[in-house]
C-alpha cells in the first residue's frame, strides 16, 4: 500500500464526511423552508440573507444548552446512544460510487471510498445497525416513553427491512452483482433500474421512509403519544446528534436510491457530453448530476413529510407485513420469470 | 326526529376499496395539493419592518382631543368614567382660570385624567358616552411594560399633541 493511496482515501473520506455534515446541516434549514413554503409561510429569514445562517445559529444554540443526564439513567449507554446513531449514519456513504474515476497526474482515483463486492449487503448492515443508537438511547434514558419509542423504532425497522431486502433481491436478479460500482456502471445513460423495476423502487422507497423514521412513519418520535420519543431525556448536543443522524440517514438513503434505481452518476446523452469535455470534467459533471438527484430525493422526503399524516401503529404493521412483503415477493417471482424467458429467447 | 335543516348526512362506514387501500392515489393527490401551495404567495407580514394595517373600526389607545383652536375639549363631566364597564377611567375636575382660556375650551376641565390600561377592555363606550367628542380610541396598540403602575396613563400620554401654529 503506497502513501498516495492513503492520502487519496483519507482526502476522500474527509470530503465525504464534511459533505454529509454540511448537507445534514442545511437539510434542517431546507426542511423548515420547505415546510414554510408548503404552508404559505416564509420560514426562517432572520439569520443572514434568506436565513442562510440559521443552521449555524441552531448549532450554537445546541452547544450552549445545558447538558442533562437523568440521575437514574445508565450513564455510559446514555452517552453511547447518540454517538452510535451518528456513527452508523455516517459510514453508509463509504460504498456509494460518487462518480466515474478521476485521472490525477496519471493516477486513477476512484470516487468511491471502497468498492467491496458486497456493497449492498454492507449498506443493509449499516442501516440495521442504525436502530441500535435509537434502542440504546431509549433504553438508557430510564423513561417509559423513551423505551416505548425505542421498541417501536426497533420493530418498525425490523418489519420494513424484510420488505426492503426482498425488493432489492428483484434488482439483484437483474444486475447479478452486489457491488454498487458495477450496479451503477450497468445503468449507463438511460438504462436506469427504475424503468425495469418500478414496483421494486416504490417498495424500496416506502421502506427507506420507514427506516429513516421519517413521516409518515415517524412513530418513534411522535409528539402526540410519546412526548419526544426516544430523545425525550436528551438535551444539548446529544439531542443535536440524534436530530443530525436523522438528516444524515436521509441523505444516505437518498444517495442509495439514486444509486440503485436512478442511475447514480449516469445521465442521458452522457456520451455526447463526454466526447466534448475532458474525462475529469465529464466525471465531475456526473457527480454533480448525482448530487442533484440526491437533493431531489431529499426534497421529496420533506415534501411527503409536510403532506401526509402519520400512520397508526397497526396500519404501519399491516402495510409492512401484509402489503409490501407479498408485493415484493410477487415482484421477485415476476422478475425471475421475465429474466428466464428473456434469456431463453 | 326529523332534521330541520336537512343538512344531516348519515355516513356509513364502508370498507376501503382497492384504490383507497393502496394509499398511493390519495398520497399523490395530497402531494399535488401541497405543491400548489409551494408556489403561492405567502401571506406573512414581516412584523417589525412591515405592519398590518388596522381595520377602520379598530379601537386602540385612547387620545384626548383638542378643538380647532388647540384647546382641550374635555370638560371633566365624568360620563366616560360612568359608562366604563371596567372602571378604568378616573379624573379630578378643576375650574378654568381666566388666563387659561386658550388651554381649555369649557370652564371646567380635567386636571387629572387617568386610564388604567390593564383594566380597559377597549369596548369604546367612553367614546360613545362623551358629549364633547373629547375621547377617541384611535391610537395604536398599547405597548407592554414591566410594572403595573406604568399602565396607568395620565394626561401626559393621552392628550393629543398641541396644534402647530
Amino acid at each position: 500500500m503506497d502513501i498516495n493511496f492513503v492520502i487519496e482515501k483519507f482526502a476522500l473520506v474527509t470530503i465525504l464526511f464534511s459533505i454529509s455534515l454540511v448537507i445534514a446541516m442545511y437539510s434542517t434549514y431546507a426542511e423548515r423552508k420547505v415546510a414554510a413554503f408548503l404552508q404559505d409561510r416564509l420560514g426562517p429569514d432572520r439569520a443572514g440573507p434568506f436565513g442562510i445562517l440559521q443552521p449555524l445559529a441552531d448549532g450554537l444554540k445546541m452547544f450552549m444548552k445545558e447538558e442533562i443526564i437523568p440521575s437514574n439513567a445508565s450513564k455510559w449507554l446514555f452517552m453511547v446512544g447518540p454517538g452510535l446513531a451518528m456513527l452508523c449514519a455516517c459510514i453508509g456513504t463509504a460504498v456509494i460510487p460518487w462518480g466515474q474515476d478521476l485521472n490525477i497526474g496519471g493516477r486513477v482515483v476512484p470516487l468511491q471510498v471502497t468498492d467491496i463486492n458486497v456493497g449492498v449487503l454492507y449498506l443493509f448492515g449499516v442501516v440495521s445497525l442504525g436502530v441500535y443508537g435509537v434502542m440504546i438511547g431509549g433504553w438508557a434514558s430510564n423513561n417509559k416513553y423513551s423505551l416505548l419509542s425505542a421498541i417501536r423504532a426497533a420493530s418498525q425497522n425490523i418489519s420494513y427491512e424484510v420488505a426492503m431486502g426482498l425488493s432489492i433481491i428483484a434488482l439483484l436478479l437483474m444486475t447479478n452483482t452486489l457491488s454498487l460500482k458495477e450496479i451503477v456502471a450497468q445503468q449507463h445513460g438511460w438504462h436506469w433500474n427504475v424503468i425495469y423495476q418500478p414496483l421494486g423502487f416504490i417498495i424500496f422507497m416506502v421502506c427507506s421512509f420507514a427506516e429513516t423514521n421519517r413521516a409518515p412513519f415517524d412513530l418513534p418520535e411522535c409528539e402526540t403519544e410519546l412526548i419526544g420519543g426516544y430523545h425525550t431525556e436528551y438535551s444539548s448536543m446529544k439531542l443535536g446528534f440524534y436530530l443530525f443522524a436523522e438528516y444524515i440517514n436521509m441523505f444516505v438513503s437518498s444517495a442509495v436510491m439514486a444509486t440503485l434505481y436512478f442511475g447514480g452518476y449516469n445521465y442521458p446523452w452522457m456520451d455526447t457530453v463526454a466526447a466534448h469535455v475532458s474525462p475529469n470534467t465529464a466525471a465531475l459533471i456526473g457527480t454533480v448530476i448525482l448530487f442533484a438527484k440526491i437533493f431531489a430525493f431529499i426534497f421529496f422526503f420533506m415534501w411527503v413529510r409536510w403532506t401526509i399524516p402519520r400512520f397508526r401503529y397497526d396500519q404501519l404493521m399491516n402495510l409492512g407485513w401484509k402489503t409490501l412483503i407479498p408485493l415484493a415477493i410477487a415482484n421477485i417471482i415476476v422478475t425471475g420469470i421475465v429474466i428466464a424467458v428473456v434469456n431463453k429467447f | 326526529m326529523e332534521s330541520l335543516s336537512n343538512k344531516k348526512k348519515v355516513l356509513e362506514q364502508k370498507p376501503l376499496n382497492l384504490a383507497e387501500r393502496m394509499y398511493l392515489p390519495a398520497i399523490v393527490k395530497g402531494l399535488g395539493t401541497t405543491m400548489s401551495h409551494f408556489f403561492k404567495k405567502s401571506s406573512t407580514i414581516r412584523y417589525p419592518e412591515q405592519e398590518r394595517e388596522f381595520s377602520i373600526n379598530w379601537r386602540g389607545m385612547h387620545s384626548l382631543k383638542r378643538d380647532e383652536e388647540g384647546r382641550e375639549r374635555c370638560t371633566a363631566c365624568g360620563l366616560c368614567a360612568l359608562s366604563c364597564p371596567a372602571e378604568a377611567i378616573t379624573m379630578i375636575a378643576a375650574e378654568r382660570k381666566p388666563e387659561e382660556k386658550d388651554l381649555y375650551r369649557e370652564e371646567k376641565y380635567a386636571a387629572v385624567y387617568e386610564i388604567n390600561m390593564l383594566r380597559c377592555i377597549f369596548c369604546g363606550l367612553c367614546e360613545e358616552a362623551c358629549p364633547k367628542e373629547a375621547i377617541y380610541l384611535d391610537g395604536p396598540i398599547v405597548p407592554s411594560d414591566y410594572l403595573r403602575k406604568d399602565f396607568i396613563y395620565g394626561k401626559d400620554k393621552l392628550v393629543e399633541a398641541p396644534l402647530e401654529k
